[in-house]
Formats: structure tokens, sequence, C-alpha cells
């Protein structure tokens, strides 16, 4: 509960503020105005600060919800608290049409997709006859409880300030689950995310659904406090103007968007307010000093004004250990486990006119660790990419125990027990140790978003976290389990992915150069936790340059050169193999 | 013998940890040092700071001026390079280009015998010249590299882990490389990982342990120290490839 | 029809030149440069009110951010100032301006000549543009491309803003660079729209050469592909980045003088024009120059077709087309990897 008391001091402050004697009703229609828009930033600073998708288009929802109720409540004559779904409702249709096309441009297509139907949006809404063209609909009913008619902007308030609360919590604890880890993952290392079983797609329209809605809300709200509903606020102007507030407030925190909304609405109203008078009535006075006034803030705290103002308060979150005595349910071993994990038969990989991967046949047996040398461009990462369906063989069989993966996605190989590290170390930096090992388990859970918001997965949650903190203390990170992953040496960072990998409960393990800078001893007890593992029914399938620790741990050694394999066989026929030496050993002391 | 590096009472803050504590060390001409120790010691840290990527408290001088008010672009100028960890190469452009802009602060008439220098020592790269930078391998871009430092005409050379990732041959391949620059009047900072191959062509040698400098002698004395022998240069295997 | 599609074209050469100068600014520099219609307007409007005798208020705003760009670059340097950089400051932020702003002053008259007032207003709105890059940009070189667009429509608000300042909310309209016309078949070519389409490919042609073949333009390109490499082989990055803003505000400045005799520009049509621009841009994927101009062509004609047929919808139309090109697009290139943001 402790991380849940700021909240309740900020929650009791906004309550009490109304009542202040003397607070001019003025400063109450600012704050409501400021409500509105933090609930739109909060949905932006999930689709485009966590998720990385920049949307300019979210005041068109905004429109979607707040002529929903504008129609169904003028029209249809339906209670507000009835139109609330529905707007909620269109407003998430609406987001499912659009977030199909959109999510799937890649780069900076998509902001640009955004732009192209918030405008297209706009115009429409503008343009048809039952919303009343640009005049708008007016005349809409308030919100009423009982006998009280929300009229007053003092009594609105509440039902904003709720929202803006209910949603920062909502958004909260969608941030710190299974699924909020997918979702931060989007960003920076979906393909990661993908090595274990993420949705990339899947997600990304979750957070464009959730943005949506939460705009739909703010529209709904917005219906019912000015009781009027016109295409101007929900046009491309606004829409740009909400993308201010979450990069000014911090895109990245639910509380970015609260404060953002809170500096953009105040800067506007004090130059709209008082410009002129200084000035003598220069109509675009405000815009000018609005637009250099936001560049100087942007020079001052790039990141947010939040993150600014949070880097300065001496707050140290706390940090919950998992109970590691909580179990996890392991994978199901087959009585029987076919000796052979994995087969490739002739896989071949090519690029255009490159042949990176060419016609290599090799296995991998239960029990066994297999290591996989070669020159720089030899196409061992490739092979490995095949393997984990990242990319898909232009010819060839690739099975995993038995079953066809030639061209089965990263989400489908994982589920067959297949797990990985990467050559790029491939973290989320912005996420912890143990928030970053989890995402290996990601498939072994099974909370979804509603459960999440709502704190249903607590039982799920804590086993998950139980199992990341168990492989943290297996591979020696035990003391690093609540650093930001971005801050650990590039050598931990490696170690942080062995972890993840290992979280997967994987009978085949495909380790991508885990040596690369080890220390002496730090290799050794690399080496022995990989022997520990395989004694335990795992296989190790490895990439790596240091022959001194290969040869001393591989049961076999498979060695290509240009795509192609050149020899297999066990280390001392490897080291002493001619082919192998003039390629990639070099002459021996 | 004349210091052409010298640093003392440098300390480097990597975000908020403070990563290089305390250290002084000094390269004079002709000749090779090398800084040992693990991944997080802080050896790319400090190479950062010295070419002044990263904030640098302490003293810095090259060539007798102090570095202080000198920001990268300057430091290159007077004749100090670095080949970063990630080897940081134009990707989308040629061999021939990258190197071109390696040449870029000297005139056009030096660049023309740096042209024929670079691809006298890599003559790998003569031949791909119109190669794009980005579909080379990891051997051959670190070699463009070097090249690209070397275009510039440096009198101080900083290779950051240049042996990572790459196969035992290649890495047999630059450290023989790296020593001949030193017989073409090129000085070498050289950080590695790989102790064994650094410590047999450098002259002197600094062990670096979680931001400090902890031993430093000529080569042939720290590859004898047995704490870095423990530590760095693990077992001799015997199929291992020898500089 | 062929009207149409010459006036489409001669539109769309415009919406090229614009189109190239935001690819060339966000490779270098990753800001998606909004304010390169502000660039249009000013360099357009500047010269109508040269020509009419008067000098700009952007001759002045150019002083003001001289003088800013001046204090930047000092507070900069403040721990280690050496006379040379301070000299050289001094010359580029404030005496540049200042003489140009004299030249203002001593040559606006009715009576100069049509050259010497283009030359002003494109010293002038150069000016705007690489003071614009130190002051605003220049400081978070470093942050995001999301960051970076912010800043970005925060300067176009600025400068929108001043634009109405500068030059009232009446639209202006310029003398032409020459009176002749000449007619082909059942075609009108007036000497201006020729001139149109002969910078446009001048400065196509220029581009390519200069980014092909020079060591500065390779530096350029390299700053775009790699900033820190380009420092490391002792590129000024900032210089970059000051050299491509100059270069799109001499673009957007000529663009406006092109077109202001043509047509009457007010304070705020050389957003949507650059608005055009950057639809052109984006189909060629903010990265390839050729794809931009002719993807600018394109737009222009479909904006000349429909004012004619649908003049109602014509904005609907061209923003609901670019969706299916986008679609098209993103599925043609493929993902790159890991965005580094």
């Amino acid at each position: 509960m402790n991380q849940r008391l700021p909240l309740l001091i900020f929650a009791v402050v906004m309550a009490v503020i109304p009542f202040i004697p003397g607070m001019p009703p003025f400063w109450i229609v600012i704050l409501d105005n400021i409500g509105l828009a933090a609930l739109v930033a909060m949905g932006l600073v999930i689709l485009t600060g966590v998720g990385g998708l920049t949307s300019f288009g979210q005041a068109a929802f905004c429109g979607f919800g707040a002529y929903t109720t504008a129609v169904l409540s003028t029209t249809y004559g339906l209670s507000p608290w009835l139109t609330l779904p529905l707007s909620l409702l269109v407003s998430g249709i609406a987001a499912v049409l659009l977030g199909i096309v959109t999510v799937r441009l890649s780069g900076h297509y998509l902001p640009l997709g955004t732009i192209a139907w918030g405008i297209g949006l706009f115009y429409l809404f503008s343009k048809l006859e039952f919303l009343g063209r640009n005049d708008g609909i007016q005349g809409i009913p308030p919100l009423t409880i009982g006998s009280l008619r929300m009229i007053d902007p003092g009594t609105i308030y509440y039902a904003i300030w709720i929202a803006v609360l209910i949603s920062a919590l909502l958004t909260m604890n969608l941030l710190d689950s299974r699924t909020g880890r997918a979702i931060r993952a989007l960003r920076r290392g979906h393909i990661a995310g993908e090595a274990f079983g993420v949705q990339t797609p899947r997600a990304k329209l979750l957070v464009f659904i959730y943005a949506a809605v939460l705009s739909g809300l703010s529209g709904w709200l917005y219906a019912h406090f000015q009781r009027s509903a016109n295409p101007t606020p929900f046009g491309a102007q606004a829409g740009i103007e909400y993308l201010f507030i979450a990069v000014v407030g911090g895109a990245g925190y639910v509380w970015g968007g609260v404060l953002g909304a809170g500096i953009v609405v105040i800067l506007k109203e004090v130059l709209q307010s008082y410009l002129p008078y200084i000035f003598g009535g220069q109509s675009q006075l405000e815009t000018i000093v609005f637009g250099i006034l936001l560049v100087g803030l942007l020079q001052l705290a790039p990141t947010g004004v939040w993150p600014w103002l949070m880097a300065r308060l001496p707050l140290k979150p706390a940090r919950k250990i998992p109970d590691t005595s909580l179990k996890l349910a392991g994978r199901e071993r087959a009585a029987s486990t076919p000796s052979t994990l994995l087969h490739i038969e002739k896989a071949r990989k090519q690029f255009g006119g490159v042949t990176a991967v060419n016609d290599v046949s090799f296995d991998v047996q239960a029990r066994e660790i297999v290591a996989l040398i070669g020159p720089n461009g030899a196409g061992k990462s490739t092979t490995f990419n095949l393997i984990t369906g990242v990319l898909t063989a232009t010819s060839g069989a690739i099975s995993v125990l038995g079953k066809k993966v030639d061209n089965a996605p990263p989400q489908e190989v994982v589920k067959l027990g297949v797990s990985r590290t990467f050559q790029h170390v491939k973290l989320v930096p912005d996420m912890t140790v143990l928030e970053n090992v989890a995402i290996g388990a990601h498939l072994r859970g099974h909370s979804g978003a509603i459960s999440s918001m709502l704190r249903l997965d607590r039982a799920d949650e804590a086993r998950l976290l139980a199992e990341a903190a168990r492989q943290i203390e297996r591979v020696g990170l035990g003391d690093q389990i609540d650093q930001l992953a971005g801050s650990l040496s590039l050598g931990q960072q490696r170690i942080v992915e062995i972890a993840r990998a290992l979280c997967v409960d994987p009978l085949l393990l495909l380790l991508d150069e885990p040596a690369a800078g080890l220390r002496h001893m730090e290799k050794q007890r690399l080496a022995a936790l990989l022997r520990q593992l395989r004694d335990g029914g795992m296989s190790v399938l490895l990439v790596e340059h240091d022959m001194g620790f290969v040869m001393d741990l591989a049961d076999r050694i498979v060695v290509l050169d240009f795509g192609t394999k050149i020899a297999e066989g066990t280390p001392a026929a490897i080291k002493t193999n001619p082919d192998v030496i003039k390629a990639y050993l070099g002459a021996t002391a | 013998m004349s210091a052409l590096l010298s640093v003392a009472d440098v300390h480097v803050a990597y975000g908020k940890v403070e990563a290089v504590r305390s250290v002084a060390l000094d390269v004079a001409e002709n000749e090779i040092v090398t800084i040992i120790g693990a991944n997080g010691a802080g050896k790319t840290t400090l190479l950062n700071a010295i070419m002044g990527i990263l904030p640098l408290k302490g003293q810095a001088s090259f060539a007798g001026r102090d570095m202080a008010p000198l920001d990268i672009e300057d430091r290159v100028a007077m004749g100090l390079s670095l080949v970063p960890e990630h080897r940081e190469l134009f990707g989308t452009m040629n061999v021939e280009d990258n190197l071109q802009l390696g040449a870029f602060r000297i005139p056009k008439a030096v660049a023309a015998t740096s042209f024929e220098r670079v691809y006298t020592l890599f003559p790998r790269l003569k031949e791909r010249r119109k190669q794009l930078a980005g579909t080379m391998s990891g051997g051959e871009q670190q070699m463009l590299a070097m090249g690209r430092a070397l275009m510039g005409a440096p009198k101080l050379l900083m290779l950051d882990e240049p042996s990572l990732g790459l196969a035992p041959i290649i890495v047999a391949d630059i450290f023989r490389t790296v020593s001949e620059l030193k017989a073409a009047g090129v000085s070498v900072l050289l950080v590695e990982q790989n102790a064994q191959a650094a410590l047999k062509i450098a002259d002197r040698a600094y062990v670096m342990e979680l931001g400090e400098f902890i031993l430093n002698g000529s080569a042939t004395d720290i590859a004898a120290n047995k704490r870095v022998a423990a530590s760095y240069l693990g077992f001799q295997h015997e199929g291992e490839s020898a500089i | 029809m062929l009207f149409l599609l010459q006036d489409g074209i001669t539109n769309g050469a415009i919406y090229a030149l614009l189109g190239l100068a935001l690819v060339l600014v966000f490779a270098v520099t990753r800001v998606i440069l909004i304010p390169q219609g502000e660039f249009v307007t000013y360099g357009a409007l500047s010269y109508a009110m040269l020509a009419t005798g008067q000098v700009p208020g952007t001759a002045r705003l150019a002083v003001a951010m001289g003088v800013v760009a001046f204090g930047l670059d000092l507070f900069a340097a403040r721990k280690a100032l050496r006379l040379k950089p301070v000299a050289r400051a001094f010359a580029v932020n404030i005496v540049f301006p200042a003489v140009i702003l004299a030249l203002a002053y001593g040559l606006a008259s009715p009576k100069t000549l049509v050259a010497v007032n283009i030359a002003l207003a494109l010293l002038i709105v150069a000016a705007i543009g690489l003071f614009l890059y130190r002051i605003a940009f220049q400081p978070i070189a470093h942050t995001s491309v999301l960051v970076l667009l912010i800043a970005s429509v925060g300067c176009h608000l600025a400068l929108q803003g001043l634009g109405l300042v500068f030059f009232g909310a009446e639209g202006l309209r310029g003398p032409a660079l020459s009176n002749a016309a000449l007619t082909i078949g059942p075609l009108r070519f007036t000497g201006q729209s020729i001139a149109v389409y002969l910078l446009t490919i001048a400065f196509i042609v220029g581009l390519w050469l200069f980014f092909g073949f020079t060591l500065m333009g390779k530096a350029l390109r390299a700053t775009a592909v790699n900033r820190l490499g380009a420092r490391l082989v002792g590129i000024r990055t900032t210089l970059s980045g000051q050299i491509a803003f100059l270069l799109a505000s001499v673009i957007g400045a000529i663009s406006g003088i092109l077109i202001v005799p043509i047509t009457t520009l007010y304070y705020d049509t050389g957003f949507l024009i650059g608005l055009k621009g950057f639809i052109a841009a984006i189909i060629g994927g903010l990265v390839s120059y050729p794809l931009t101009a002719i993807a600018a062509i394109v737009v222009g004609c479909v904006e000349a077709f429909s004012s004619f047929y649908a003049s109602n919808f014509k904005e609907v139309i061209v923003f609901t087309l670019i969706l299916p090109v986008l679609v098209l697009r993103s599925l043609a290139a493929p993902a790159v990897e890991e965005e580094k943001d």
C-alpha cells in the first residue's frame, strides 16, 4: 500500500479544492479542462511514451465519444450514464478498425497514418448531417445523480477527476503486470519479446484501443461538461496539442500526462488572458509566446517535466522482493523425450545474391552441449535466427522435438521449449533486471490486460516473479535484481539474458556468445552452470569465439565457414582439423 | 621520453555511478600501452572521456596542450583518434567514402598518402572499396574502423576492444597490424579483454578493476604477475592461436 | 485537362523542392521541419514587401535571432573563451544580419532591381534558418525524433504568429521575375513557370551532386548516418545541422519567391504548401529523393484535378489517399530491427 499513499494524498487534495473558501470558479473550470486533457494524455503516454507508437489522432477518438453521447442523449433521449458504455464502445470499435491498419505501419509511417485519418475524421465530423456539420449538436443534457444535476463546473469536477484517478490506477496496474512488460518491450525490445511469446501486433493493438477508450471517455465527459459538441476540439490542432502535453509532461510516465495537461492548459490560459493586456490586443502573440515557451521547456527537460521533478526529489521507490518459495508450473516433460531435440536438414538462407547459410545439416541430442564456431559472417547467428523463427529458411527442414519449425514464428518455437540469448543484447533498458527476466516466463503466465488492470493477477504474478528471481539467483546476479537493466555492464547484461532464457524452462537453450565480456572466473562459473543444466536434462547450443571456453565445455563442435559446414566432431578432433585451423583457429603456438 | 598523452587524477561519471576513479596514465611517442580488465571495469568509459565523448574531471593533456577546453572534433584535429567499441562506421556508405571521411580534417594532398598507407595495411579493404560498410563481416568492419581512424594520420590511436567477437585468426591479423603501427610512428593505447594477446604486443600495461588502476608496469612484468595470471590470463589452451 | 496537368506539375515542382528540403533536414538532423512552410511565407512576403519599398519585419527578426544565437554561443563557450571562435560567432550572428538589415533599409525602394530584392529576401530567410537551428534545435540535438518534432511544432507556432505580426492578415503578391510567355500548342508557359521547372531541376541535380560527390556533402550524410562516428572523424555535427537548415530555408524562400507572383500568399499559406511537400516526403519514406520528387508531382496533379472536380472534398481526398500509399510503402520497406527512437 506504500506506493499508493501519494495517490491517496493527491486524491484528497483534489477532492478538497472546490471547497476552499474564495476559490475562483474560473480555476475550477481550468481544473476541469486539465482533467479532460489528462485522460487523453494518459492514453498517449501508454501509446506513445511506452509503446512507441506516436499518434496525432487521439482527438478524433474524443470526437467519437462526444458525438456518440451527443446524438444518443439528444435525439434518442438516453440517459448519459447509459451512453457512457456506448461511447466507450464506439471509440473502441473505431480504434479496432483504425488500429488494424495503423499498427501495421512501420517506422515513420505510423504517425503519418494517424495524421491522415485524424484530419480525415475531422472533415468527416464537420460534413455529416446528423452530427450537425460545423455547428455540431447543442443542448446535451448534464450528468445527473438522483436530483443532483451536474451543471456547475464544480460538480462535474468530481466526475472528471474520479475518472482521472481511476484511469491512472488502472493504467499503473496495467504497466506493472505481465501485459505491462509486454507493452514496455514494444518500443525497444520487441524482437526479444517475440522470442519469448509476446504477440507484438496484438500488444500494439491493445495499447491503441486503450488509448482510444481513454480519449473516448474524455470526449464523453467533455460533451456533458460543455453540453454541446462541435468538430473543432476534435481536429488536428487538438491532436497535436495532446501530443505536446504528453511530451512536455513526460511521455512514458502516467503522471507525466497529468502534469503535462496541467502545464499546457494553465500556460495557454495565462497567455490568452494576460498577453492582450500587456501588449494591447495583438491577436497571435500568445501563439508566439506559447511556441517559444514550448521549445524552451523541451530544452530544459527533454524527457519531460515529471522525470525532471522526480530526479530532484529524494524519493526511492520501495521495491518488493519476490517470494521465491512460490513455484511456477514447469514444462511438461514427456515420459520419454525424443533423444533428438533439434534436427537441421540442409537448411539454406539466401539474402538476394548472398547465401548466408548453405545447406547446413546437424542435430542436437538430449543432454549435450554443442558449440557452433566459425569466423564472423559464417552464418552462425543466421542459423540461430532460422531455428528460432526470426528468419524463414529459403529451403531445407528444421525440426524441434520432431515438429517442423521451418516457417513458424518465434512465438511458436519458444512454446516447444527453445529459448535463446542474442549476440547484441536485447534487454529493455528502463525495466529492472527482475522485470526483464520475467519476460522470459511470459508464456507461463496467464493473466490478460483486464485482470491486470483490476489487480486480479496478483497470485499469477507472484509465481512468475518468483521464478524470475530464482533464475537471477542461479546465474549469480541476485544483488542486481532491482537495478535498471540499462545501468549494468555489458557482461552482466548478457548474463541477465541467460536468466531470461532460463525462465522459459527450456529443453534447448541457444546462447549467442555468452562468454563475451566475462572475466576468467565468471567464465568458469558460466561453464559450471551450463554443465549443471546439461546434467539436469537441458541441451545447449552455443556460438562462441573463446576457444578455451569452448574446447573445455562442448561435447561436440560444428564448424561453419561462409555459410557451409566444414567440420563436425569432438573438441579434440576439431582442434587438429586442418580445414578448421586454416579457416578459423590460426597457427598453433 | 616525452609523454604524448598524459592524464592524472581522472574521475568520470557514467550516469549516477562514478565509473572511473583517480586514474593516471601516460602514453609516450612510439609505444604501445594496453589497459586490461574485465567488462565493467571502466576501460571504455575512460577512453571515451579522454576522447571527449564523456565529461572528464581531472587533468588531461595531449602533445603538451590541455584538452579541457577542446571538444571531440578539436582533439581529432590534434592527432588523437579513437576506434570505439561499436566501431561507429557509416554503414550505408561504402568503404572508400568511410575512409575519405576519415581524412576530413587533413589537407587533400596528405589524404592521398593516407589512402595508400591504409590500403597497404589492409589489402582486403582495397578489394572491397565500393562495398557498403554495413554489409561487411565483423573482422572487415574492424579493419575499416581502424583504417578510417588512421586516415587522419593520428599521433595516438586509441583502440577499444578490437578483438571483441572476432575469430582467433582475424584477431591475430589485427594484433599484427597494431604492432606494425608502432613501427610506423603511431602510438597506440589499446584497451582489451583478451589480456594474453594484448600483453604480447604491448610495451607497458595498466590493469583496471572497478574503475581504478590496480597495477601498472612493463607488459612482461604484468604478464608474469600472479594475480593477473589468475584473473585474466585464464588457462592456456593448446589449441588456442598465438599471436 | 492539359491545363490541369500543367498546373499540377508546376505546383508539384514546388512541392518537390519543399519535400527535398524536408528529407535533407531530416536526414542530417532527424528534425521533421514543420516550419519549412514559414520559410516559404517569409521568403515570399519579404520579397513582396521589399518590392513595395518597405523593410520587412523579418529582417529585424533575423537580427534579434542573431543576438540570441550569439548569446547562446558565448554561454556555451563560457569556460574557455578564445578570440578566434568568439570573433567568428560575432561575425556570423551579429554582423551578418546587421549588414542585411542595413542593406534592406538602404536599398528598399520600388525602383530596386528584382534581382536585388530576391537576393535580400533570400539572405534574410537564410539567416533566420541558420539561427533557428542554433537556438531551437542544436541544444536538443541528441533527443528523440518525437521531442524534436514537438519543438518543431513550437517553432512553427511562434514563426507563423510572427508572420501575422510582420505581414498582417492580408495577402501579398510580388513582381514576376520575367513577364515573358511561351505558347506551345494549346499550352501557355509563362516565364515564371519555366523558372519553376528549371530551378527545381537545377536544385535536384545540384543536391544530388553535392551529396554524392563533394566531401562536405558526404560529411552531411555521415552526420545523418552516424553522429558519433562523424564527430570521431572530426566533422562538426553542429555545423552540419546549421548547413542543412540553411539549405532548407533557402529552398523554402526560393519556392516562395517563385510562386508569389503567381498566387497571393497570406501569412499562413506557406504552412499548407509545406504540408503537401511533407506528404511527398513521407511517401518517399523521408529517405529517398527521387521518390519524393515523383510523389510531389503526383500530389500536385491529384490536387489540381480534385480542385477542379470536387473542390469541397479536396482536402479529404488528398489526406485519405495517403493511407493506402503508406500501407504499401510500409509493406515494401522491411521494418528496421530496433527503433532507436
